[in-house]
C-alpha cells in the first residue's frame, strides 16, 4: 500500500477501465473524480454499486465515459441526473441496465471466486432480455418447474471510494458502509481517498475493526480532506444540498455544465 | 387547511394498516420517497408495532451492509411491505423505470429500475405511489417492463401491488386489474377516467378519500416532521414550512 497525492491516485485509473463507484449515500469519492476529470481520463466503463449519482453524472458530462452499467442514475432530492439523460438521448454512451440486487450478487460471486450466482425475482422484467450475459435456468435442486436467474461474477478493474481514515498499514475505515468491503473484495484493486491518516492499527481496535477494510485489497490511499464534498460522509459532514441544487440547475445545459466544470473542477480543488 | 401531500400520506397510512392485508411488521422505504416515508412514520407514531428501515437517512441508517442487506432481507421474506413507483405504470401494474421509446429510453430516459425487479416479487405487499396522475404516466401498456405486476405460473413471487395511490385517487389491485377505491377532494370518476390511460373497474359508489383526523394532522406536523427533517429537508420546508434552506455544514 502506498500513500500518494490525489493526482497520482487518479493516474492509476487507466483509460477504458471498468471503474466501480458507490452511490451518493455511501462514501462517494468526489475529489478523486474531479482529479480524474482534470487528468482527462477517457473511455471509462462505470459500474454503479448498485446505483449511480453525482460523480457519474460529472464524469459523463466531462466526456470521460463510454459505458455505464447501473441500476439507476439519480441526484436524489435534486432530481434527474441531467448529463446522463442528455448522453442517453445523444447516444454518446452505452447503458447496461441492471437491478440493484443483481449488481450486489455479481460482486458477491466475484468475492467468492465462483463463476456465477443465482438470484430470485427479476424474471418477467425486460432487463433479462437486454442482458445477454444473464441466464435463466431451472433450479436443479427443485426437481423441475422453478425457473431462476443466474448472473455472472463481475470483477471491476478499479473500485474507488472515499473513506473516513486509513492507518499506515493501508487498512481503511468505512464504518457502517460495509457493502464497500464486498466491492473491495470483488475488485482487482481499490483506490481510496481518506479524510485523514491515523496512528496505530485500525485492525487492533475492537471498535474500529468491524468497519475496516483490510489493506490486502487496497492498492493506494490519498489524503483528501472533505473529499466526498458535495456529498456527505457518514456523521463527519452532511450532503451539501444547496450545491447539489446548483449543479442540477447548471448541468441542464451543456454550456451551464461547462461553466460548472470551470468553476469547481478544472482549475484545482475548490477551497473547502 | 389540509395540504394535498397530507391527504396522500393519510391514504397510504390507511393502506398500511388495512386489516385485510398481510401484516406489515417490517417496512422498508427506498430512494427519495418522502410521502411513503411520512406515512410509515405516521403509522408508527399512531402506536402500531412496526419496524421501519429507511434507507436514505443520512445518519442512523438501519443497515450495516447498505442496500445489499435490504435485498438479502427481502430475498428471505423478512420485508413485509415496500413502496414502488414508475415513470409509467400500466393496467396490469407493470412498472417502467427505464424510459420510453427504444431501449434504454431514447425518447425519455427515466433514472433506471433500482431494485424494483426484485423487491416487487420478493415482498408480500407493495404499495405503488405516483403523485402525477396523467395519461403519460398511467398508460395502457408500459413501453418497457422494469418490474412485472403479474408473473407466469411457476415463477417464484410472494406478492404484488396492493394498491396504487396517485394525486387524484386510490386504486386497489386484484392481481389482474385496478379498481377505483376512493377519490381525492375535487376529483370525479370522469376526471380520473380522463387522466388514466388504462381501463379500471368502478364500483357503484366511490367514496371520497378520508382526510387525516385532527390527531393525525397534529402528529404529521409535529412528531412525523421531526423524524423527516434530516432526510427530506426540501419536502418538510415546502409542506410544513419547517427546516433549513440549505445544509448546515456546506462547503
Amino acid at each position: 500500500m502506498r500513500v500518494l497525492h490525489i493526482d497520482e491516485l487518479a493516474a492509476l485509473v487507466p483509460d477504458g477501465a471498468l471503474l466501480a463507484l458507490p452511490p451518493d449515500n455511501s462514501l462517494s469519492p468526489a475529489a478523486l473524480v474531479r482529479a480524474l476529470v482534470r487528468r482527462g481520463v477517457r473511455g471509462l466503463r462505470l459500474l454503479g454499486v448498485p446505483v449511480s449519482g453525482y460523480v457519474t453524472d460529472l464524469l459523463i458530462g466531462a466526456g470521460c465515459v463510454a459505458e455505464v452499467q447501473t441500476s439507476a442514475v439519480t441526484l436524489g432530492e435534486a432530481g434527474t441526473a441531467p448529463r446522463f439523460v442528455a448522453a442517453v438521448a445523444a447516444g454518446t454512451i452505452s447503458v447496461i441496465d441492471a437491478t440493484c440486487p443483481a449488481i450486489h450478487t455479481m460482486l458477491q460471486a466475484a468475492e467468492k471466486g465462483v463463476p456465477f450466482m443465482p438470484l430470485r425475482g427479476v424474471l418477467g422484467s425486460d432487463l433479462v432480455a437486454h442482458r445477454p450475459d444473464w441466464m435463466v435456468i431451472d433450479n436443479p435442486f427443485a426437481g423441475g418447474g422453478d425457473p431462476i436467474l443466474l448472473v455472472p461474477a463481475l470483477s471491476p478493474d478499479v473500485a474507488a471510494f472515499h473513506a473516513v481514515c486509513a492507518d499506515r498499514d493501508g487498512n481503511v475505515y468505512v464504518g457502517r458502509r460495509r457493502e464497500l468491503a464486498t466491492l473491495a473484495h470483488a475488485s482487482r484493486r481499490s483506490l481510496v481517498t481518506v479524510e485523514r491518516m491515523v496512528e496505530g492499527s485500525l485492525l487492533e481496535d475492537e471498535r474500529m475493526a468491524p468497519g475496516t477494510i483490510n489493506a490486502t485489497y487496497v492498492e493506494a490511499v490519498a489524503v483528501a480532506p472533505r473529499g466526498a464534498w458535495p456529498i456527505g460522509l457518514l456523521d463527519d459532514y452532511a450532503l451539501d444540498a444547496a450545491h447539489f441544487a446548483e449543479y442540477a440547475r447548471a448541468a441542464r445545459t451543456e454550456a451551464g455544465f461547462r461553466g460548472y466544470l470551470e468553476r469547481y473542477v478544472l482549475e484545482r480543488e475548490p477551497a473547502l | 387547511m389540509i395540504a394535498p401531500q397530507e391527504m396522500l400520506i393519510a391514504a397510504i397510512a390507511r393502506l398500511i394498516t388495512d386489516p385485510a392485508a398481510p401484516p406489515a411488521r417490517h417496512i422498508a422505504v427506498g430512494a427519495a420517497s418522502p410521502i411513503p416515508a411520512a406515512a410509515c412514520w405516521l403509522v408508527k407514531k399512531l402506536g402500531h408495532e412496526v419496524r421501519l428501515s429507511l434507507l436514505h437517512r443520512p445518519q442512523g441508517n438501519p443497515f450495516t451492509e447498505g442496500t445489499r442487506e435490504l435485498f438479502d432481507l427481502a430475498g428471505q421474506g423478512r420485508i413485509d411491505l415496500f413502496f414502488l413507483g414508475g415513470g409509467q405504470i400500466d393496467g396490469q401494474a407493470n412498472l417502467n423505470l427505464v424510459g420510453t421509446g427504444e431501449w434504454p429510453g431514447t425518447s425519455v430516459r427515466f433514472p433506471g429500475s433500482f431494485g424494483s425487479a426484485f423487491m416487487y416479487m420478493m415482498t408480500p405487499r407493495t404499495i405503488l405511489f405516483r403523485e402525477e396522475h396523467s395519461p403519460r404516466v398511467l398508460v395502457a401498456r408500459v413501453d418497457h417492463v422494469s418490474a412485472p405486476g403479474v408473473s407466469a405460473p411457476g415463477v417464484f413471487r410472494r406478492g404484488t401491488a396492493q394498491a396504487l395511490v396517485t394525486g387524484r385517487c386510490v386504486f386497489a389491485f386484484d392481481g389482474a386489474g385496478f379498481r377505483l377505491c376512493s377519490l381525492h377532494p375535487g376529483e370525479t370518476v370522469e376526471s380520473v377516467r380522463a387522466a388514466t390511460g388504462f381501463d379500471f373497474a368502478v364500483p357503484d359508489a366511490v367514496p371520497e378519500t378520508s382526510p387525516p383526523s385532527a390527531f393525525e394532522l397534529a402528529l404529521l406536523r409535529g412528531a412525523v416532521c421531526d423524524e423527516m427533517l434530516a432526510t427530506y429537508p426540501q419536502f418538510c420546508r415546502s409542506v410544513w414550512g419547517r427546516g433549513e434552506t440549505s445544509t448546515r455544514k456546506s462547503a
